[in-house]
């Protein structure tokens, strides 16, 4: 019935899908502490999703920094407030730009790796296998890599920030001659906790969101190679649009 | 209804190390180790199984054949309690494995191994740690006695210089022959073979024959082998069922099968292309089709 229903009405089929997410999460968080049993499966998740991130997320960082930095300084030069370079640039990363684009970054590189690593191991059946083997994957396979993506993402939206500032500063200070410490002072003085605040929350949500999406999309991939693509191209999208959605209704309830 | 997976939800976790078949009231003694009664399986508007019925005899090697698509895996993991199916009774070790909850079913599959076509090797695992990976899981070993533990069950299977190996770098029957040495780690009661024989040389399927039948006999296993591999059966099997239709068409000793004069039976031990089990996939008229435009 519910399937038959599905079918004839989107909004239906998105309320089903939404709730087997839920349910999906609630597992995944069951199996959290016991998972923690193995700490190695653990730090080896946040190494993967983390530490191998870290080239594209500080190489992106630096060039939306300078982005920032050459777009900020022609802005600001029209006002006369050029050295108000670092404090833009600062809480646009801080709060905006960092969180959601690290998140993007970890979506495409991150999530799809963990959601074809996952997809993959379904088709060959090794999920299949620790059941048989009365080894919940849940708790072996899934809820290890949600935390290790839970955990990395605001480490790596901190590095994406201090990189992207430092971008700004190259474009600011070494190339447009911006006092260096009028540069510094006045973002020190601008940025407040809960301008830092507001990016942490939006970089656990994004974390939960991407690594959610990532994970549920892999275990529920059908066993296939056509069907563990999908699960992949189906990971960029819809964190994607999730992060940019959320994105939205975290900054309206901060402002 | 649609056949439903097992909707998991989080439940206490199961108990460590096995049962005791002894201080385990609900099985009665004389009673078959493995009972399926009267099972009907569908999956959507696909009849698998209707009235199906399979009894296993504690210690045997029984086969289970049939065509391809017939069901035979389905009916190990209808064993396993992965599938649940629509009606019947599934009963292993007296437990009604349909009805038992997670934990349950988990200390149930603690004394169940199964060697899975494709090895199923957990790909991230050198060879030694995916037959270390049940015990690690189920048993609290000191490493110097788990390792004993492994390098004996993979000198068993004539591996134990792979350990260090890795499932990309071994052959399709060194992978059947690791998991094999997993699948026996934790010393199970009954041992379930999904298509042992597939795609294996002569040599690796010999190497194969041979351990299943050393482990019946050695460690008095009870053994259930799905396959089509009708000369590898006849050598070690004790009992067969052939499985066409989505019930049990005839069953016997090897030696009461060659016997049986059903059509069915003779096509699949003569292996001809056509009878009974038709060659061609239900269609139209070809001539019509042809000219059909």
């Amino acid at each position: 019935m519910p399937t038959f229903l599905a079918r004839q009405s989107p909004v239906l089929s998105g309320l089903i899908k939404l709730g087997a997410v839920t349910r999906f999460l609630m597992r995944v968080l069951g199996q959290t502490v016991p998972s923690l049993n193995h700490p190695r499966l653990l730090i080896e998740q946040i190494y993967n999703a983390g530490a191998r991130s870290l080239v594209i997320i500080m190489l992106c960082g630096l060039f939306v920094g300078m982005v920032l930095g050459l777009q900020g300084y022609d802005l600001l030069a029209r006002f006369g407030s050029e050295s108000a370079l670092g404090v833009a640039a600062a809480l646009g990363l801080i709060r905006e730009l960092g969180p959601v684009l690290t998140a993007l970054l970890f979506a495409g590189r991150a999530g799809t790796a963990l959601a074809s690593e996952i997809g993959l191991m379904g088709a060959t059946d090794q999920l299949t296998a620790m059941e048989m083997m009365a080894v919940d994957p849940v708790r072996y396979v899934v809820a290890p890599r949600f935390l290790g993506g839970f955990i990395a993402m605001p480490l790596l939206t901190g590095i994406f920030n201090c990189v992207g500032i430092y971008g700004t500063q190259l474009i600011g200070v070494v190339m447009m001659r911006i006092p260096a410490g009028t540069f510094w002072s006045q973002l020190v003085n601008a940025v407040e906790l809960r301008d830092i605040r507001e990016g942490f929350i939006k970089s656990l949500v994004f974390g939960v969101t991407c690594s959610l999406v990532a994970v549920y999309e892999g275990y529920y991939a059908v066993p296939t190679a056509e069907g563990v693509g999908l699960a992949t191209t189906r990971t960029v999208v819809t964190s994607a649009v999730l992060i940019l959605m959320l994105d939205y209704i975290l900054t309206a309830m901060f402002l | 209804m649609a056949p439903s997976r097992r909707a998991w939800s989080s439940r206490p976790r199961e108990r460590r190390g096995r049962r005791d078949p002894l201080t385990n009231g609900t099985e009665a003694s004389g009673e078959p180790l493995i009972d399926v009664r009267d099972v009907h399986y569908a999956i959507g508007a696909h009849t698998v199984f209707s009235g199906l019925n399979v009894r296993i005899a504690r210690g045997s090697v029984t086969a289970v054949m049939g065509p391809s698509g017939t069901g035979k895996t389905t009916l190990l993991r209808l064993i396993m309690g992965q599938v649940l199916p629509q009606s019947g009774r599934i009963s292993v070790f007296g437990q009604d494995v349909p009805s038992l909850r997670r934990p349950q079913l988990f200390a149930l599959r603690q004394r169940v191994g199964m060697l899975f076509q494709n090895g199923a090797l957990l790909t991230g695992m050198s060879v030694f740690d995916n037959v270390a990976f049940p015990v690690r899981e189920h048993a609290r070993l000191p490493e110097p006695v788990l390792r004993e533990l492994v390098l004996m069950k993979l000198q068993a299977v004539g591996l134990r210089g792979a350990a260090q190996l890795m499932p990309s770098e071994l052959s399709g029957g060194m992978a059947r022959r690791v998991a094999l040495a997993r699948a026996i780690v934790m010393d199970p009661e009954v041992l379930l073979y999904d298509e042992p024989f597939v795609g294996l040389d002569p040599i690796s399927k010999g190497v194969i024959l041979r351990l299943i039948q050393s482990l019946n006999r050695a460690l008095k296993i009870t053994s259930v082998l799905v396959s089509h591999d009708v000369a590898e059966i006849n050598l070690i099997a004790d009992r067969t069922y052939l499985i066409a239709g989505g019930t049990v068409v005839a069953e016997g000793t090897p030696a009461e099968l060659k016997q049986d004069t059903s059509g069915v039976v003779q096509q699949f031990i003569s292996g001809a292309p056509d009878g009974p089990v038709p060659f061609h996939y239900p269609a139209s008229d070809y001539y019509t089709q042809l000219l059909e435009r």
